[in-house]
């Protein structure tokens, strides 16, 4: 009898996708206060970066893994949210809450992100990485040219936030702790890629997510099925955008500063190397590529540090380090991370079908 | 039809867990404030046998070249003075990280240095953009923020609002405003062309320079850092007859203006901001750059530039002998470099605040001793600092110089001054100074 009534619980919260994720969620939540309690402020600016390179990075993963779009210019619309939330703290620092800030931010992004996906919806393959890699060249660029609006090359600094009263009430309600800025700024990233990785698995399960996986799998396929493939481009593109949006959002309040050289295509191409890590297509790929970005090179320069190299070998050990990971990944591991757990896990509960199960979802099927 | 307790379920675990929730935190605040910190807490970074502090710099990347030699004649005075028992019986403990010249990185690793490593003060952190992303956290956490290595003029021109941070090298505002005066002076026919770096490099050494020469100039051209083609400058500049051409640059572009220009047959006098003409390092990116084309020997004999420290090349300085001893000493693998001297000298400056605060130095008692020191102690520099309770910009001033042989020849005495209008003075009292015999600043200031 209990055993029946356990199992339809289970069964009803697991029921839809939209289920799952807010389970998901929740558990996260949980795991991401107590984290964040037990850690001190280094740890919690790292997590606050982690935060919003993961929101990036699921952002790209699901354009490049669900729908096959390359793009080499996120970092510039990481930089169109960063300037944006920098523009309105630096006006009117007080005017408006942070949450409001942000979607303002995602918003600026998500017009940017239209008119370039817009663009990018006619272009194939390399083409596509071109045109982005001239973007994530040219608006740095922009930002230096007109200095007077933007700060030029020193950049736009931004004030640490200040942490609402109510909030930091409920944290102490819950927790007994006091909420200092950098928690404030490490939970507010969390919970936006928090609500980021519902909205984006729920999408995924969709039929939205499902055009975008038959135009990547086959485009002549798709539109002979009715699929407009330009729309299903473009709006995978903007919501990919949107996600780069709210991490430069994000990134500028952690890094009090929106500067051109902190937008250089060194950062596209890093959240491209962190999609490749995790396995293409996989929200909890993205998270272990956006850990990896954090926690590898601090690491590696402290344990180089602490063998008694110099600094500057310590310096030079972390690049090593990170290139060093994602050959081994791609050799050994060559859908990345999850996606070769993944498939090991699959083939030893089928073990006489593996290939069978590859050819049918030739790449990364659900989002996890 | 459902029973009632199964439509119940989840509402009741809803509250449980709700219930459990607030049971398991704090609920409402303690009534009644607890104690402040404890009083005689020892400084962050001091215990009784070391004072640790940060820095960052461009170690890898673009910015790398010359800026990275800067912490290894740092670590080799702090290795000097540690050797001959360190500072009120504490070892100076040093630690450098790369942040690659991406103000994101230093955002991250400057939080490294103050809430992991723990660090007592920031020294000579390099970089305008880079340091801008952590002056505001640095003086909220109030850390000292030491000896910024950046000429810009925001470092130390409000010390009401950066009350932590300290400037170093001349600002170029006053280095525009004593090349300005000099040319005006000495080459009043010439015509003018100035070659700026887009930022604050070029902003404020062109304020500084106007009011001398604003008949002079015939054409002005920027720069963006990282667009390496400036032939289109160059171009112009040549096309407006400039005879002298005033570069406020880094080195790189030293290198690429000189390299457009010699394909232009363009030869006019050049002029290069202090932060533009090591000769060593210009040498060796023309090299590098014209892939062995030009030879690296001598490559800016003939141009003018300033100096507000001695440098490598003269030998006969008490302070270049001292520095020279330090680096044979305790340096690691490499020549004595002027970006070594100049590393040296801020660890130089550091220690003399350091043994100014007392036998327990506290944060705010090392901004005092700065302050308090101002332009009256023995520096490495040619020019006295103008740290004082309203300014806490650092040396005052520099002389001009002509590149001859890889050496400088002085056109002029060491040329004081101060922002805006403030006059421009010959000050000769910090340039004849040297070192203590031992080397390491006494404790007396």
């Amino acid at each position: 009898m209990s055993r029946i009534s356990s199992d339809s619980l289970k069964a009803r919260l697991l029921r839809t996708p939209l289920r799952r994720n807010i389970l998901g969620a929740l558990i996260g939540l949980v795991i991401v206060i107590a984290v964040l309690e037990s850690v001190g402020p280094f740890r919690q600016g790292q997590f606050a970066t982690m935060a919003y390179l993961g929101i990036a990075v699921g952002g790209l993963t699901v354009l490049t893994g669900l729908n096959g779009q390359l793009s080499l210019g996120h970092g510039a619309f990481m930089a169109v949210g960063a300037y944006t939330t920098a523009l309105i703290v630096h006006d009117a620092p007080k005017l408006l809450p942070l949450p409001v800030v942000m979607l303002l931010s995602m918003l600026a992004t998500v017009v940017v992100g239209a008119v370039v996906g817009l663009a990018a919806a006619r272009l194939h393959g390399p083409y596509i990485a071109g045109a982005t890699l001239a973007l994530a060249v040219a608006v740095p660029g922009i930002a230096s040219f007109f200095g007077d609006t933007f700060g030029g090359e020193q950049g736009l600094s931004v004030a640490q936030p200040t942490v609402p009263a109510w909030f930091a009430d409920a944290v102490y309600f819950l927790t007994a702790h006091d909420v200092s800025s950098s928690k404030y700024l490490a939970y507010l990233g969390w919970f936006g890629l928090i609500v980021t990785f519902v909205l984006l698995g729920n999408l995924s399960a969709s039929r939205m997510g499902r055009t975008w996986r038959a135009v990547r799998d086959d485009a002549v396929a798709a539109e002979i099925a009715g699929i407009n493939v330009g729309r299903a481009r473009v709006t995978a593109f903007v919501v990919s955008a949107a996600c780069a949006g709210l991490a430069g959002s994000v990134m500028v309040m952690v890094v009090r500063l929106a500067a051109p050289s902190g937008f250089t295509l060194t950062l596209s191409l890093s959240l491209l190397t962190a999609v490749v890590l995790g396995g293409l297509g996989s929200l909890v790929g993205a998270l272990i590529g956006a850990a990896l970005l954090t926690f590898l090179p601090q690491t590696i320069t402290g344990l180089g540090l602490s063998v008694g190299l110099s600094d500057l070998q310590s310096a030079q050990l972390a690049p090593f380090a990170y290139g060093l990971t994602l050959v081994l990944v791609i050799l050994l591991a060559p859908a990345g991370l999850v996606g070769t757990i993944r498939d090991a896990w699959h083939r030893r509960r089928s073990p006489d079908a593996p290939a069978i199960h590859h050819e049918l979802h030739p790449k990364q099927e659900t989002m996890q | 039809m459902k029973s009632w307790t199964k439509r119940m379920t989840p509402i009741v675990g809803l509250v449980t867990v709700g219930a459990l929730v607030t049971a398991c935190g704090a609920g409402g605040r303690p009534s009644g404030g607890g104690d402040a910190a404890a009083v005689s807490a020892p400084e962050t970074g001091i215990t009784e046998t070391s004072v640790t502090i940060g820095a960052t710099f461009p170690l890898t990347g673009v910015a790398a070249p010359g800026y990275s030699e800067i912490p290894t004649g740092t670590q080799a005075y702090f290795d000097y003075v540690n050797a001959a028992g360190g500072v009120h019986g504490r070892q100076i403990d040093y630690i450098v990280r790369d942040d690659g010249y991406n103000p994101t990185t230093t955002s991250q690793v400057t939080n490294e240095f103050v809430f992991k490593d723990g660090v007592f003060a920031m020294l000579s952190a390099l970089g305008t953009p880079t340091h801008r992303a952590v002056v505001d956290f640095l003086n909220g956490e109030k850390v000292p923020d030491l000896l910024v290595a950046s000429g810009s003029r925001q470092w130390g021109d409000d010390p009401e609002a950066k009350p932590y941070t300290f400037g170093w090298q001349p600002d170029y505002e006053i280095e525009g405003k004593i090349i300005g005066q000099w040319v005006a002076e000495n080459m009043p026919d010439a015509k003018v062309g100035l070659f700026l770096q887009d930022d604050d490099l070029g902003e404020d050494s062109e304020r500084g320079l106007r009011p001398y020469i604003e008949d002079q100039i015939v054409e002005v051209q920027r720069y963006t850092s990282g667009n390496t083609d400036v032939a289109p400058q160059i171009t112009a500049l040549e096309a407006a007859g400039a005879d002298l051409v005033l570069g406020f640059n880094v080195p790189s572009y030293t290198a690429l203006s000189q390299l457009a220009a010699m394909k232009l047959n363009y030869d006019p006098q050049w002029f290069y901001a202090n932060i533009g003409s090591d000769p060593a390092l210009i040498g060796s990116l023309l090299s590098n750059f014209s892939k062995g084309a030009v030879a690296a020997t001598n490559p800016l004999d003939g141009a003018l530039t300033t100096e507000y420290m001695p440098g490598v090349d003269a030998t006969d300085n008490a302070w270049v002998k001292l520095w020279q001893k330090v680096w044979d000493e305790h340096g690691e693998a490499g020549e004595l470099t002027n970006y070594r001297i100049f590393g040296m000298s801020a660890a130089y400056t550091f220690v003399q605040a350091l043994q100014a605060a007392g036998e327990n130095p506290t944060r705010e008692g090392i901004v005092d001793a700065l302050e308090k020191m101002g332009g009256a102690a023995a520096n490495p520099s040619l020019a006295p600092y103008r740290y004082s309770v309203d300014s806490h910009l650092g040396i005052s001033g520099m002389r001009i110089v002509e590149i001859n042989d890889g050496a400088s020849d002085p056109l002029t005495p060491v040329l004081v001054t101060d922002l805006g209008d403030s006059p421009i003075e010959e000050d000769g009292s910090a340039a004849d100074d040297g070192p203590p015999a031992s080397g390491i600043p006494e404790s007396a200031g």
